[in-house]
């Protein structure tokens, strides 16, 4: 197996084969915000604030499905890099209904966590205030839309890891929404094996378990890597940043 | 439209109008305006509340168990109430019975939030004008300058305030908006440590009611001659009563009396509040006119409170709370029923004094440190309604859901709108009693009287019109043509 050496924000780091940008940061803890990326499912580079800029090209990749090739430079926190990432923030924050103080997972959130990463004082653009539904058929777990980021985590999670393929995306692009097999209330859903997978995966509040009330929600997503694993390389082992 | 309460609106009367707005030192915003007739005597006052808020719409669509938290962020003062309320209403729709630690913790909740929001009341926004005087300096009667004239008393006040407040923040997390409280119970129980803490305040917070009590009976010699004219008029009186009559806060039944002592209704399941009470709007306010159903509108004003519940209930569990009341009662005359709106302070600081009394007891009690204190359950009922004693009166909430636990209908019923045709007639009592209309001006004096008026309900404008915003005041005298003949702002 080939080894490449590149560079990122001044540090000279070695990558296997096959390795993306992200993942030789996150073994080198360097920080990349992320939001669609979970270490278990596959890569998607939908919501792009793992955006890096790679020396000798004026456009920006994102860390969590670019790969590193010899000699290559790549800075992980410009002045560039860190606006449109506030930017991109401002954009989730406009584009949904998120309202942190009477939220499930208040306090426990990642798009709340980003937005104090990038220091999201306030947001530039208007909001939209898009009328989105909330299914709450079935009978453990609810999907709230308004909150949702669209990062695709619990259709990949239940696709990929559930072979069960409930969730899926429809309509086209600000009307894009999550739904249950053929757009039906989930509580119908014939798929659906409530093992509630997605629930974990869910980043913001959109989906919960059913009976929770604000700031009570707490996700654990770290268990996927331990499935994958387990089911891949026949490893039972989770590690002490994973029992954290 | 009413006679005596509103003006005709389509005749044409030679009259002029005093405003008043914005009011200040209440919790929300509002205007004030007074009508005089062709002789430029006083002969209307009107309270308007010019803030909307909308959450009995916007709460439509959102999930049951979301509903204490959405519905706490109605107010800042007093979120416990709106908590506990909305928990309770979720209680109903559970159909569930919550365990007896989850209910003492709740009742130690809700007392808290008397006592922090009381000491408030009285202590920062009445006592300025108390103690330095109705007729002093605007700019320096508030807190601070209480402050200046009585450093330790207002120092005691504060920290009254804070005790109530740790109550709830050691409880809950957080002082404000806490979402501690769910629909089965509450969501953590309480550490013997934490218990402890809560004792400690004890000796403190007694003593500083008892100082709060003897203020207020100098007050009340100081300005006898005046206190006969701040809303001295007799209404019902409505309020929770426990089983047996006591004074309640948490749980317990509708009782109904008159401003003469007769019991007009008693033993109300607060679940049919809706047989009993309407809601009337008018066009001039976004504050709802609630009225008694039987004596119909405007008749059926009534008052909620401090005032109403020291007058209704038989006795108060607490002794030195109780002996208090019996001092309370004395000043009825031959009623029995103390009528006067400026009582209203003084049946607080028995409410304070009963609320730390009854903390301690709570506190002692050996189950409230128990570990059992959240029933699950998922959708069994489709209506659900909670009740409680806020600090300005009784506070309903009352949702209908369908099965899936998703809000269909929301009704908020709120203490100050209970007080709302009350309010208008102490103000209109007030300016009759104090405005020369032949003048045609608005002086200092009668914006301070009016304003204090106001304030014996402690009216919280921000929670009962489910209002935004600061609270100014305003007073305009208006003639009839509509032409302003004077107008403060403050």
């Amino acid at each position: 197996m080939s080894v490449i050496t590149f560079t990122i924000d001044g540090e000279q780091y070695s990558a296997k084969e096959g390795d993306t940008i992200l993942q030789v940061a996150r073994d080198n803890k360097i920080p990349i915000p992320t939001l669609c990326y979970l270490e278990g499912l596959s890569t998607f580079g939908a919501c792009r604030l793992c955006v890096v800029e790679i020396e000798g090209s004026p456009k920006l990749f994102p860390a969590c499905t670019t790969k590193p090739t010899e000699s290559m430079v790549v800075r992980t926190s410009t002045d560039k890099l860190k606006k449109y990432r506030r930017m991109i923030v401002e954009l989730l924050a406009s584009e949904g209904n998120h309202q942190c103080a009477v939220c499930v997972v208040n306090g426990h959130c990642e798009l709340q966590d980003l937005a104090y990463e990038v220091e999201l004082d306030h947001v530039r653009f208007p909001y939209l205030f898009p009328k989105k539904s909330l299914d709450a058929t079935h009978k453990d777990f609810v999907i709230d839309r308004n909150r949702c980021v669209l990062c695709t985590r619990c259709v990949r999670v239940c696709h990929e890891v559930e072979a069960a393929h409930v969730w899926d995306i429809a309509g086209r692009g600000i009307d894009c929404e999550i739904i249950a097999d053929l757009n039906q209330p989930w509580g119908t859903s014939p798929s659906c094996t409530s093992c509630g997978k997605c629930v974990r995966v869910c980043p913001t509040g959109a989906l919960f378990d059913k009976g929770a009330a604000v700031g009570e929600m707490q996700k654990e997503s770290g268990f996927i890597k331990f499935i994958v694993n387990a089911r891949n390389k026949h490893e039972w082992v989770r590690t002490a940043h994973e029992e954290e | 439209m009413v006679e005596g309460l509103y003006y005709k609106r389509n005749e044409k009367i030679m009259s002029k109008m005093i405003t008043i707005s914005p009011v200040t030192r209440i919790e929300g915003h509002a205007k004030i305006t007074i009508q005089l007739d062709d002789n430029n005597d006083v002969i209307d006052a009107r309270f308007h509340v010019n803030e909307f808020r909308g959450f009995e719409k916007f709460t439509e669509g959102r999930l049951l168990w979301e509903m204490p938290g959405i519905t706490s962020r109605i107010c800042g003062i007093c979120p416990a109430s709106h908590l506990v309320t909305s928990a309770k209403a979720g209680d109903d729709i559970l159909a569930v019975e919550i365990p007896e630690t989850a209910e003492k913790l709740r009742r130690l909740l809700t007392l808290a939030q008397w006592l922090q929001s009381h000491a408030l009341s009285f202590f920062h926004l009445s006592s300025p004008d108390f103690l330095l005087g109705f007729d002093s300096d605007p700019a320096t009667r508030n807190v601070f300058g209480l402050i200046a004239a009585d450093k330790e008393f207002t120092k005691r006040g504060i920290r009254l305030r804070k005790f109530g407040q740790e109550i709830i923040e050691i409880l809950g997390g957080r002082r404000i908006h806490t979402p501690w409280t769910v629909p089965g119970g509450v969501r953590e129980p309480l550490e013997l440590a934490k218990r402890d803490q809560m004792l400690t305040w004890i000796p403190e917070a007694r003593e500083t009611v008892g100082l709060a009590l003897d203020a207020l009976k100098k007050i009340h010699k100081k300005y006898a001659k005046e206190i006969p004219e701040f809303g001295n008029f007799r209404t019902l009186l409505v309020g929770l009563v426990s089983k047996d009559g006591g004074l309640e806060y948490y749980d317990g039944l509708l009782r109904i009396k008159d401003g003469n002592d007769n019991t007009i209704a008693d033993k109300i399941e607060p679940k049919k509040y809706f047989e009993h009470f309407g809601e009337a709007v008018e066009p001039w306010s976004y504050l709802k006119f609630p009225y008694y159903k039987p004596f119909d509108y405007p008749k059926g004003m009534y008052r909620v409170g401090p005032l109403a519940r020291v007058n209704i209930c038989d006795y108060i569990e607490t002794p030195l709370a109780e002996a208090e009341r019996k001092i309370f009662k004395s000043l009825s005359g031959n009623v029995n029923v103390v009528n006067n709106s400026f009582y209203y302070h003084y049946a607080r600081c028995i409410e304070m004094l009963f609320a730390v009394e009854k903390i301690e007891m709570l506190l002692k009690d050996p189950a409230i440190l128990g570990l059992t204190i959240r029933a699950q359950a998922s959708i069994n009922r489709l209506e659900g309604i909670g009740c409680t004693e806020a600090p300005r009166g009784v506070l309903f909430h009352h949702y209908h859901v369908n099965k899936d636990g998703v809000i269909q209908k929301a009704n908020l019923l709120i203490a100050t709108a209970q007080n709302n045709l009350a309010m208008n007639r102490t103000v209109r009592q007030i300016a009759s009693y104090f405005i020369d209309g032949k003048k045609g001006k608005i002086t200092e004096g009668i914006l301070n009287r009016v304003e204090a008026g106001i304030r014996c309900y402690d009216p919280c404008l921000s929670c009962s019109t489910h209002a935004l915003g600061q609270m100014p005041l305003h007073v305009e005298l208006l003639s009839a043509g509509g032409e302003v003949l004077d107008e403060v702002r403050r």
